[in-house]
């Protein structure tokens, strides 16, 4: 079934390219669906064929094999006017913006207006409406060369959206730019959705940007997914080694180790918990229920799609069976427990 | 000193601004198009056709690699053929356009190939026709690389032209071979060797000075 629920999907999807060394398949059989109106993942190693994906959905890759549908329409075999008519309806922003060095901001802006021949009076409309919504309406008789790297960006979000797209892709749009203005960048994408419905596809290697803003991604790996759902899921629970090598690069913590010989190995414990059971004493409840010692040791707060996701990594002493028994009801309260140094 | 110097040299300086300005002229905008076809054959994001780009990439090769003298004599049927006469500085004006058409592709070439190809993809990914691309974002971009590109076709042009004299073509540098060389009278030479030097010098501030007044994002 391919009804209006999904914007994208990829059905069976391959891309691969003649090398010197033979056929390298840089998409491999990706089956995948992303929902209409949502802000989506997609993340992996530099190579994972990530951007090659995303560059299927406005044909600058065409498939080897494989469907691509959008809003339930079969794309891959779009060509000429027809495929431009088509890209008109897709932004996309890039690493390095892309912006033409010899056209001022409102030039840049207005080029796919042009493009698409949109008459001149509403040329002018629209530029000045898209520089206020990204912020820039005072810079749109500057070059480029002038602009910051999030400027840069804005204008080249504004040129995405100058056709009125329903999809934006972001192919490392945030890779090039400090943490500061990766944020502000990425509230102005979240802006945009929740104004204008506009589904998003960003393509990252950086995992805080999928934390901060999707709501469902998806992880490459040399070709494949391996995996995807709900972000929350994924990142507090990942299934596949990849997910759980890629994730462990941002987010583990790794004990001293001479801590982990005082409180021994077998004692330590690593709790994952949601936003919502944040507020219970899981912790004292158990201490006093079973007379056990509890020491943290590490403890933080991440918000995954808004929701807080805490990880407390703790040393839990006392008798065996008292141990045992605490340990079980922890795990009762909060998502996830680990036992044992090694598995943090 | 039997002629008027002054006579001679305001002759010379016409012909040589006429022969050089004519085939400027024309070798520019043939010689653009034929560089915007070699790099258009070439990039993947535009038409790329290996053959079609090879074939057109030997011809400029060869006319590139034959001596302009060479050339001059080689062309004088085809000289005759369009200008109706193998002397005079008109004659020059066939040859000079032949080589600065295969000199400035190459020059307007390199100018497109240096245009970001990202800022092309980009353009691409909005729906902009290819006639677009080419006029709203190709050629804009590599505007300054095509203003040098003319001013070193310019230069070379220049030179090329002194060599007019072989077919009565006349020019500045004809009359120094004539006089300054061929008749020993090295104040010609000098002469018309310091008017060459300041011209050239003119030249290159001149194209300078527009490249940067097209480079406007400096």
């Amino acid at each position: 079934m391919i009804g209006m629920k999904y914007m994208i999907r990829f059905e069976n999807l391959s891309v691969s390219f003649a090398q010197k060394t033979g056929q390298l398949h840089a998409v491999n059989n990706v089956s995948l669906n992303i929902g209409k109106g949502q802000i989506y993942g997609l993340v992996g190693a530099s190579g994972a064929g990530k951007s090659t994906l995303l560059r299927t959905i406005n044909l600058l890759e065409r498939p080897t094999s494989g469907k691509v549908f959008v809003n339930g329409n079969l794309i891959n075999g779009l060509k000429g006017e027809e495929l431009r008519k088509y890209r008109r309806n897709i932004g996309i922003i890039f690493q390095h913006f892309n912006l033409a060095s010899s056209k001022t901001v409102r030039e840049n802006v207005e080029f796919p207006l042009k493009a698409a021949n949109v008459p001149k009076v509403q040329i002018r409309q629209r530029v000045e409406e898209l520089l206020e919504l990204v912020g820039l309406s005072d810079k749109s008789e500057v070059y480029p060369s002038k602009l910051s790297g999030g400027q840069k960006q804005r204008v080249g979000i504004a040129r995405a959206l100058a056709n009125n797209a329903s999809i934006l892709l972001c192919d490392e749009a945030t890779s090039a730019l400090d943490p500061e203005t990766t944020t502000s960048i990425l509230n102005l994408l979240e802006d945009i959705n929740k104004k204008y419905g506009i589904t998003i596809i960003i393509i990252t290697h950086e995992l805080d940007v999928v934390k901060a803003i999707c709501t469902e991604m998806a992880v490459m790996n040399s070709g494949h997914v391996v995996e995807q759902g709900r972000v929350i899921d994924i990142i507090s629970n990942p299934q596949d080694p990849f997910t759980k090598k890629l994730i462990s690069h941002t987010e583990n913590f790794n004990l001293p180790e001479y801590v982990v010989k005082q409180f021994g190995s077998d004692s330590i414990l690593r709790i994952t918990y949601l936003g919502a059971d944040a507020t219970n004493p899981v912790l004292s409840e158990a201490s006093k229920a079973y007379d056990v010692n509890i020491s943290i040791l590490h403890g933080k707060i991440d918000y995954i799609s808004h929701t807080p996701v805490g990880t407390l990594i703790v040393s839990i002493k006392g008798d065996q069976e008292d141990v045992q028994k605490a340990i079980d009801y922890i795990k009762n309260k909060t998502l996830r427990v680990e036992v044992g140094a090694n598995e943090l | 000193m039997n002629f008027n110097l002054q006579e001679a040299l305001k002759t010379s300086l016409f012909e040589t601004f006429y022969m050089v300005g004519l085939s400027l002229v024309i070798s520019v905008v043939v010689g653009g198009i034929l560089g915007l076809f070699l790099y258009l054959t070439t990039s993947k994001l535009f038409f790329k056709n290996v053959i079609v780009n090879q074939t057109f990439g030997v011809v400029v090769n060869i006319l590139r690699s034959i001596p302009f003298i060479i050339l001059l004599v080689l062309l004088l049927p085809i000289t005759k053929a369009i200008v109706g006469t193998t002397i005079g500085a008109k004659s020059v004006v066939v040859p000079l356009t032949v080589t600065a058409i295969a000199f400035y592709a190459r020059l307007a070439q390199a100018a497109f190939s240096e245009v970001d190809k990202g800022v092309i993809e980009a353009a691409n990914a909005c729906g902009a026709h290819p006639v677009k691309i080419i006029f709203g974002i190709l050629i804009p971009e590599a505007l300054v690389g095509l203003v040098n590109g003319i001013t070193v076709t310019t230069i070379s042009l220049i030179g090329y032209s002194a060599m007019a004299g072989t077919v009565g073509g006349g020019g500045i540098g004809d009359l120094a071979i004539r006089y300054g060389y061929q008749r020993y009278e090295t104040e010609v030479m000098f002469v018309c060797v310091a008017i060459l030097v300041v011209i050239v010098q003119l030249i290159q501030l001149t194209g300078d000075s527009a490249a940067k007044k097209v480079k406007r994002n400096s």
